[in-house]
């Protein structure tokens, strides 16, 4: 199960990187498929941050994870690097989680 | 140029070595973990597949998610396709090098007249992250293979963080926080009523719905 996802994850991504090389290039030029492309990550990542913090295998749950999350937004607002921004939302989250159960 | 590359790399290193953490406390054998920064070579999906499998989610949902969040290479390789103007095995090299970095830096130096620099650009940051990328996967991976359980160690919200980081620099115009705001709504909206995955799906609705509209005002 592992090895399919990790093979058929990877052959669709790359699928995409030489589809992008191997088209016709006029269709970059078309201003609506530029505004979509720029959105698209954009409301991904930001989907997957909503579900990543308040779900729990398919339900929704409130627990110290929005605490740690919490910590990363304000470490992103005082421009603090990637690797602190995400060590500190695991430092809070685990040192919340020992202290209060 | 060349040491811009560097730095980029050395910085998407740091991430590297959390996805090989990641990789080591989901479950995933060391392979895995390598093959997925060696052949699908794209953070945010590499990071969404270990996600979704590693917290219980089907194949189905953790392959479309990762392949959407592929598709934006798709969009940078056309454009990168148009600069770097290759043929051969180069062109397949350069096609499995571009990524958010290597477009990036390319495009920030690309001006008409004068597109050797945005082609260094690009080279020196797709190949710079790719190493490094590799590397810090494999030194993460083994460095956090003695945890027990990763829920004490806050993986799940380090996983949310990580997103959040690769989201935050993107948030510069009104557009894109008020579809990133709808989808965090619809997403959170969707959790108790569709299986595992679909919230994130619908939310490239949200892209596609603004990206048309966005397109449409500025024609008008």
């Amino acid at each position: 199960m592992i090895w399919a996802a990790v093979i058929l994850g990877s052959l669709g991504a790359m699928a995409f990187k030489f589809a992008g090389f191997a088209l016709p290039r006029r269709l970059i030029e078309r201003p609506r498929v530029v505004a979509v492309a720029m959105l698209y990550p954009v409301a991904l990542l930001a989907a997957l941050v909503a579900v990543q913090t308040f779900s729990t295998a398919g339900r929704l749950s409130l627990d110290w994870r929005a605490v740690g999350v919490g910590a990363a937004v304000i470490a992103l607002l005082l421009r603090a690097p990637f690797i602190v921004v995400v060590l500190l939302a695991a430092v809070v989250t685990a040192g919340a989680r020992y202290l209060f159960g | 140029m060349i040491t811009d590359g560097v730095v980029i790399g050395l910085t998407t290193g740091v991430y590297g070595l959390s996805f090989g953490a990641l990789g080591a406390t989901s479950g995933f054998s060391w392979l895995n973990t390598q093959f997925l920064s060696l052949f699908l070579f794209s953070g945010a999906s590499q990071f969404a597949l270990v996600g979704f499998i590693g917290a219980g989610g089907g194949l189905a949902a953790a392959l479309l998610t990762t392949w959407m969040l592929a598709a934006r290479n798709g969009f940078y390789a056309l454009r990168m396709a148009e600069l770097l103007d290759l043929r051969g095995p180069k062109k397949w090299l350069a096609a499995q090098l571009t990524i958010d970095e290597s477009t990036g830096l390319a495009t920030s130096y690309d001006e008409p007249g004068n597109r050797s620099l945005a082609r260094l650009g690009f080279w020196a940051a797709g190949i710079s992250v790719y190493v490094f990328w590799n590397l810090a996967t494999a030194i993460g991976y083994f460095a956090a293979g003695f945890i027990d359980d990763p829920l004490d160690f806050g993986v799940d919200a380090a996983i949310a963080a990580a997103f959040l980081a690769l989201l935050w620099p993107r948030l510069k115009d009104q557009t894109a926080r008020l579809v990133a705001g709808a989808s965090v709504v619809l997403a959170i909206a969707l959790v108790p009523v569709t299986p595992i995955g679909v919230p994130v799906l619908a939310c490239s609705f949200v892209a596609l719905a603004a990206g048309l509209w966005v397109s449409r005002k500025r024609r008008a």
